[in-house]
């Protein structure tokens, strides 16, 4: 299933794009994409795990930019 | 941003004052560069502090700490402020690049209507156009946004749909005329029956389009982050293998390959190039947008500079789409009355042909004159009108009674009139070629476009006079829908490894063939769901002539995301080299790093001036 979130407060062009390839390496995400420009975070999840995926893409995404905020678009 | 921009001016201020008035004691001016440093560069050492406890040692605020910490160590305290000091610099020109571009793209977005004006018990409120149900009546006054998609049921007005189509002529609305939300209603007050809900209406589908569009990367934004995903550990690599190698095997001086090591940390950091290339494909998207040309993705628009061959429907996309009488041949009877008794055997028909002579006579019909009609298929009609035995068709239908009559050979759908049984004169009708048609063909044929094509279901007479008249290189015609896949298919096979082929169409009936090409392009998508959905660039208004607009803007983006990847490297590649040899300072580094960010950026800002492109 595709979900969307907005990810505000990234503050790097490259540092996006590492965390794009972090959550795209997340067992269970089929593909992410997250567009610097329009901080805006598309995943394809296993529909089954969703809620435990979004968690731990949540908690991925904290640790590696703890100053970003993320919201579900 | 505006705080760190008063931190970089009190610590430029400082650091000149340092530079310049260079007091005699040591002391007084180690301590003003360390302040100055202390100002403009306390939140990088903290961000680097942070991250190297989580690993991550390749991050430009860890890289920067390094390099100017380093500096400071090995007593070139001017570096060393300068280095943090331009590097925020650079920072903050990146953040206003970044906001300035999403501000512009933000600004079409003002499209989004806040409200809807809704009737309840005599009495208007404003609500929110989620809560707005199908069948709803909406009133829109004069300077509002037309919240959703809908037929208009009361008042005239003009409304302006340059935010949708790009096209500044208001346009006249009557009643019975449908609206679409994201255009503004200028004059008058109208009362609209809502006919989708807002998440299915016309803005919605638009803001979702061009907001999700930079989540498809082009090739290049790919590369380059793939290039910094290597280029930055390498580059910190080689900076340590700069110290450890000289000094241990070769005695070299210590503090002398120190500095060049901390002049490729500086040039380590990837930032500049990865953020150009997107900023270049977001602005051209947004500049597309202005035009009245949505595009799906960066990687279309990265696509679409390298189309070698296009595709085009005919009805719909080089002509109108709309039959209209050309010329009427009477015989023994006065034109008026041909075409009034052709209006009236047509009369029961929905055909655009019967539309079309319906149009041409103007007239009301009297519906009692008419006492049968019958409608042949692939022939004609048959009817009785004023007692009279009518009969308008193709040859075949003249044929069939036995009546004699002239051919007429000219391009285009021929009726042939008979009355009791006897031939009274032809009719002819045809699709009216865009204006713009002729000359989009033309660019597109001076731009590196091999083969212009044309797929039509029309007849072969009529297929190959539009396609002579535009100077289109090849055509296929009487083409049903799986016919035209096929064609597509055969044509994919002779484009090169690299070139794309691009399929225009209305839309309608073509959604296998806009999925199959390399780049799917819909023409008059405005409200046509099916186009905007199956594909891959939507073009809001129905001219050929923003296809060579697409092409066009492709290119210069291109263009510019070549100049930044080149320029950017070679730069960078060149000041590695000339550090490692001792010839380049970390001044250069400096430029090398900020410099070219900037410069970058400032280049890729230029895709957002389309108006320029024209």
């Amino acid at each position: 299933m595709k979900l969307k979130f907005k990810i505000k407060g990234l503050d790097c062009a490259n540092c996006a794009a590492e965390l794009e390839r972090g959550i795209n390496r997340i067992d269970g995400v089929e593909s992410a994409s997250l567009s610097f420009m329009t901080e805006r975070l598309e995943i394809n999840i296993d529909e089954e795990r969703k809620e435990e995926l979004v968690k731990s893409i949540k908690k991925f995404i904290k640790k590696e930019e703890p100053d970003v905020t993320i919201e579900e678009a | 941003m505006k705080k760190k921009g008063i931190k970089i001016i009190v610590s430029l201020i400082l650091f000149l004052i340092a530079m310049i008035i260079n007091f005699d004691n040591e002391l007084i001016n180690k301590g003003i560069f360390i302040i100055a440093y202390i100002i403009v560069g306390l939140e990088i050492v903290r961000k680097a502090l942070r991250n190297i406890f989580r690993g991550k040692v390749f991050d430009e605020n860890f890289l920067m700490t390094v390099a100017t910490i380093g500096a400071f160590g090995i007593g070139e305290f001017p570096e060393a402020v300068a280095v943090m000091l331009f590097y925020q610099v650079g920072e903050l020109f990146q953040s206003y690049a970044v906001d300035k571009s999403r501000k512009s793209i933000a600004s079409l977005m003002d499209i989004r209507p806040d409200y809807a004006n809704i009737e309840k018990d005599g009495k208007v409120l404003k609500v929110d156009p989620d809560d707005v149900k199908i069948g709803d009546i909406i009133i829109i006054k004069p300077g509002e946004k037309v919240p959703l998609d809908g037929t208009v049921i009361e008042g005239n007005t003009s409304i302006d749909t340059k935010a949708l189509t790009g096209e500044s002529l208001p346009r006249e609305i009557a009643p019975g005329d449908e609206i679409l939300s994201g255009s503004i209603n200028i004059s008058g007050l109208i009362k609209v029956k809502v006919s989708k809900e807002y998440g299915e209406s016309t803005v919605s589908k638009i803001l979702d389009l061009v907001e999700n569009a930079s989540s498809k990367k082009s090739k290049s934004e790919n590369f380059i982050t793939k290039f910094a995903q290597y280029y930055t550990p390498i580059v910190v690599i080689i900076a340590v293998l700069l110290v450890v190698v000289p000094v241990i095997f070769f005695g070299g001086e210590f503090s002398d390959w120190i500095y060049r090591a901390l002049s490729f940390l500086v040039v380590s950091c990837p930032c500049a190039l990865v953020i150009s290339i997107p900023l270049s494909f977001f602005g051209g998207i947004g500049g597309a947008s202005k035009m009245g040309i949505l595009i799906k993705g960066s990687n279309y628009l990265e696509a679409i500079a390298s189309t070698e061959i296009i595709v085009f429907d005919k009805t719909g996309t080089l002509t109108e789409g709309i039959f209209e009488v050309q010329k009427v041949n009477a015989k023994d009877i006065d034109e008026n009355d041909l075409i009034e008794t052709a209006a009236y055997a047509e009369c029961y028909s929905n055909h655009p042909i019967s539309l079309s002579i319906k149009r041409a006579y103007g007239k009301q019909i009297d519906k009692s004159k008419i006492k049968s009609t019958e409608e042949l298929s692939g022939r004609g009609i048959v009817a009785i009108i004023n007692g009279k035995n009518v009969l308008v068709g193709n040859e075949k239908l003249l044929n069939e009674n036995n009546i004699e009559f002239e051919k007429n050979n000219d391009i285009g759908t021929i009726l042939y009139v008979a009355i009791d049984n006897k031939y009274v004169g032809n009719i002819v009708i045809a699709d009216k070629i865009k204006e713009d048609a002729k000359d989009s063909i033309m660019s597109l044929k001076k731009s590196n476009i091999k083969q212009a094509v044309m797929l039509t279901g029309d007849r072969k007479a009529v297929g190959e006079n539009v396609a002579g008249i535009l100077g289109i290189d090849k055509v296929y015609t009487e083409l049903l829908p799986d016919g035209k896949v096929e064609k597509v298919e055969e044509l994919l096979k002779e484009k090169s490894e690299k070139g794309k082929l691009a399929f225009v169409g209305d839309g309608i009936n073509d959604a296998p063939v806009l999925a199959l090409a390399d780049i799917g392009i819909a023409m008059g998508g405005l409200g046509a769901d099916s186009a905007i959905e199956a594909a891959d660039i939507v073009l809001m208004t129905d001219e050929p002539s923003k296809i060579v607009d697409t092409i066009r803007l492709s290119k210069k983006t291109m263009k510019i995301v070549k100049e930044n990847i080149i320029f950017a490297i070679s730069v960078k590649v060149l000041v590695l080299i000339l550090s490692a040899i001792g010839i380049s300072t970390m001044w250069e580094a400096v430029f090398a790093d900020v410099g070219v960010s900037i410069i970058a950026i400032l280049n890729a800002l230029r895709v957002l001036n389309v108006k320029k492109m024209k």
